[in-house]
């Protein structure tokens, strides 16, 4: 234990503490804007670049960023003298001075962690006046927007690009004044191996990384008398956007997203959660039909379009592992535009189907031309959990004080197996419970599978499932993904299935949920939500879904049978690492 | 940016091959990001795009990384180079002691842009961080070989030294 004393008060703290940790014990809070901590899930960006949490070490005399500095025996902090406050504050002149004073109109304005900086230090006025750099928007991809004039180097997006995702497409370009974060060459951000993950803009403190904005499509399909508009709602969007409602984080409102959605004038509200339960349909009878044929094993899920794509960019040589299933989302857009589309008397292109999406790598999912029937996306636009939020506040709906409304039938039933969709290791726990069933055709009695639970970047877990002991993987992270892509590659990979998805946490810590701001208790609040779904429903294994079962009849025939293969399973195309 | 840039069947196969080799006595690849891309500029006289995404590709990590490092150090360069590259140091001590008028005075002497090669594909003049002779200050160095002292009057003289070879290869 090292003794020390921060503003006069004395304390005990494990050595290897860093000033702001000590300092947090005792309730000094201390500002901070490129600093970023989510521990449980591997993500530290500890730069002390931005120099905004200087304080004074008196013994030094010199002032030290408590983000980064360790403290030692007998060290005298103060965080709050006329010397640190004023650094503290110059540093953050600085920032502004090279930063469009644009607040009001900004996509991040009152979420922008440079304003609330600004605000917390009571700056009034930029002392500094100095030439501000000039880049042009990268508005090239369908999914993330690179706006560099809002860049304050804090490279948490780099950490995130880099190290945490190791997809490396972003990069501080150039030396000075002239650096940007940027790809490769300049590059397009279409024309490199983004996986449009989003963590880039989860992470960004600014408005320097943002997601591509579809509202103003959405709002003019719903204003348009002749389209039939249809929302869709993942499953890790109904515990996480009451946050922006000043609802507590992991608070469930999937009945009142249902009405607020009915509001804003869609005409039908299905759940995303019914296309995953048909994945789990899917999925499992692909599985099943690998083990007992001799198919390539092990097999990888393919919910995550980052994650696909990721697999698409890096490793094109192991594209006959993943599932050929498509992700909930476009198979739900699949159904609602065939299926659905039968029970309406209008032109297929008036149907126009919009996601709600924890997600920013759904968008570039969407606009895959492989996903679509004669020239048809299978959806049209995707949202953001933060984007339907702004929309209901542009609406003035307060989601917190609607009554709860069911979701439409028949795409809007689902069981407990396709909530757990929205957390790490749940696609795999739905799939295991049907499949279970599916190979020994007993009933499962012990539902939940503890051994698939939990948030270390890697797990496995063998299910005893009759005579076989399936053995799964479960990743989180795009990292983690890379090493056991890896093990697969080198041949050493016994795995039967493996999940992958690419955020931390899995969708409930997605690119397109409320900004966490660094305070990762809201992921996993949001995941104990997501259980509590599961554990609340009547059904919870996939294929005791009805209204799927009643699909297949009507509709698909056979799971993972040629008509099924039409809509719901799809190719992956051999891409390069740029 | 045109894509076409990024096209590698425009590298040279011997250099590459020469680079190949180099990479591959190496223990820690990953890890000699910088010494692998001086192997490059020897070899190459530049690191242009094409070959910043052979050398990721080779070294399995992103293509922004190795641009990130070889537009960040001033002694790396993306452009196409003369035969002769002559660098005038613009350290402190070399740039108090007139080292900026120095190199206008070789960019005027051939009309040259500073960091491109010359028409005739003889000369690039740029302009370096210290070379850590501050002794000798102001510095220029062609290629290999180190001036000190310098001043505007010697820029001809110096440059004359180069012209002459202009026939010779």
């Amino acid at each position: 234990m090292v003794h020390i004393t921060i503003n006069d008060i004395p304390l005990e703290v494990p050595k290897g503490t860093t000033i702001l940790e000590a300092a947090d014990k005792i309730g000094v809070h201390i500002p901070t804007l490129c600093h970023l901590d989510l521990h449980d899930f591997g993500v530290v960006n500890k730069v002390a670049s931005c120099r905004v949490c200087v304080v004074e070490d008196k013994a030094r005399q010199n002032l030290v960023p408590a983000c980064a500095e360790q403290v030692y025996d007998g060290m005298t902090v103060v965080t709050d003298s006329v010397k640190a406050l004023n650094a503290r504050r110059g540093n953050v002149e600085l920032l502004l001075s090279n930063h469009p004073f644009e607040c009001l109109t900004c996509r991040k304005n009152l979420r922008c962690e440079l304003q609330t900086i600004a605000q917390e230090l009571n700056i009034r006025e930029v002392s500094v006046e100095g030439e501000r750099k000039s880049y042009p928007l990268d508005l090239s991809s369908a999914a993330i927007v690179n706006d560099p004039e809002k860049c304050i180097m804090c490279r948490r997006c780099e950490t995130m690009c880099n190290e945490v995702q190791t997809v490396g497409v972003l990069s501080a370009i150039n030396r000075g004044f002239g650096v940007s974060v940027a790809p490769a060459f300049n590059l397009d951000m279409v024309d490199t191996s983004c996986t449009y993950c989003g963590q880039c803009v989860a992470v960004c403190p600014t408005a320097a990384l943002t997601e591509m904005s579809y509202l103003h499509k959405t709002w003019r399909a719903l204003a348009n008398p002749n389209r039939h508009v249809v929302a869709q709602v993942a499953p890790a969007v109904r515990v996480a956007i009451g946050e922006m409602f000043g609802m507590e984080p992991g608070t469930i409102s999937t009945g009142k997203i249902v009405t607020a959605l009915k509001r804003l004038g869609f005409d039908a509200v299905f759940d995303t959660n019914f296309a995953a339960d048909l994945t789990i349909i899917e999925e499992a009878t692909e599985l099943v039909h690998r083990i007992q044929h001799g198919g390539r094993l092990p097999m990888l899920t393919s919910c995550c379009p980052a994650w696909v794509k990721f697999i698409e960019d890096q490793f094109p040589d192991l594209l006959d592992i993943p599932s050929s299933c498509k992700s909930p989302q476009v198979m739900l857009g699949a159904i609602a535009k065939s299926y659905y589309l039968d029970t309406l008397d209008i032109l297929p292109r008036r149907l126009k189907v919009v996601s709600i999406m924890p997600c920013v790598a759904k968008k570039a999912e969407a606009a895959r031309p492989e996903l679509s029937k004669e020239s048809l996306l299978n959806v049209d636009y995707v949202l953001t959990t933060r984007e339907l939020g702004d929309m209901l506040r542009e609406a003035g709906i307060d989601l917190s004080k609607l009554e709860d409304t069911e979701f439409d039938s028949i795409l809007g039933e689902s069981t407990g197996a396709a909530a757990i969709f929205g957390t790490t290791g749940g696609v795999i726990e739905a799939a295991a419970r049907t499949a279970y069933e599916m190979l020994t055709g007993k009933e499962l009695e012990r539902i939940e599978f503890e051994q698939l639970r939990g948030l270390e970047g890697i797990r496995e877990a063998v299910v005893p499932i009759g005579d076989l002991d399936l053995k799964i993987g479960i990743a989180h992270g795009l990292g983690n993904a890379r090493k056991l892509l890896e093990q697969i590659q080198r041949g050493e990979s016994d795995y039967h299935a493996i999940e992958i998805m690419a955020c931390p946490g899995g969708c409930i810590g997605g690119g397109g949920q409320p900004f966490h701001h660094g305070d990762e208790s809201i992921i996993l609040k949001r995941q104990q939500a997501i259980y509590e779904i599961d554990r609340n429903m009547p059904r919870r294994k996939s294929h005791e879904n009805e209204m799927v079962m009643k699909l297949y009849n009507d509709f698909l025939g056979e799971p993972y049978g040629e008509k099924a293969h039409e809509f719901l399973h799809t190719v992956y195309t051999k891409g390069e690492r740029i | 940016m045109d894509k076409e840039h990024l096209n590698m069947r425009s590298l040279d196969v011997g250099k590459l091959a020469a680079l190949n080799n180099y990479i591959s006595d190496l223990s820690d690849p990953e890890g000699s990001l910088i010494n692998i891309l001086h192997r490059a500029q020897d070899l190459f006289g530049y690191i242009p795009i094409n070959l910043q995404l052979h050398i990721a590709r080779k070294l399995k990590i992103g293509a922004a990384k190795v641009n990130g490092v070889v537009s960040f150090y001033s002694y790396f360069t993306q452009e196409k180079t003369g035969r002769h590259v002559v660098s005038v140091c613009m350290g402190t001590a070399c740039y108090v002691k007139g080292a900026e008028k120095v190199l206008h005075a070789m960019l005027d002497e051939l009309g040259a842009t500073k960091g491109k090669a010359t028409d005739d594909g003889q000369f690039t003049i740029r302009d370096v961080r210290c070379v850590g002779a501050c002794g000798l200050a102001p510095v220029v160095t062609v290629g290999e070989k180190v001036y000190d002292n310098v001043t505007v009057d010697d820029v001809k003289r110096i440059l004359d030294e180069y012209r002459g070879e202009k026939r010779g290869h």
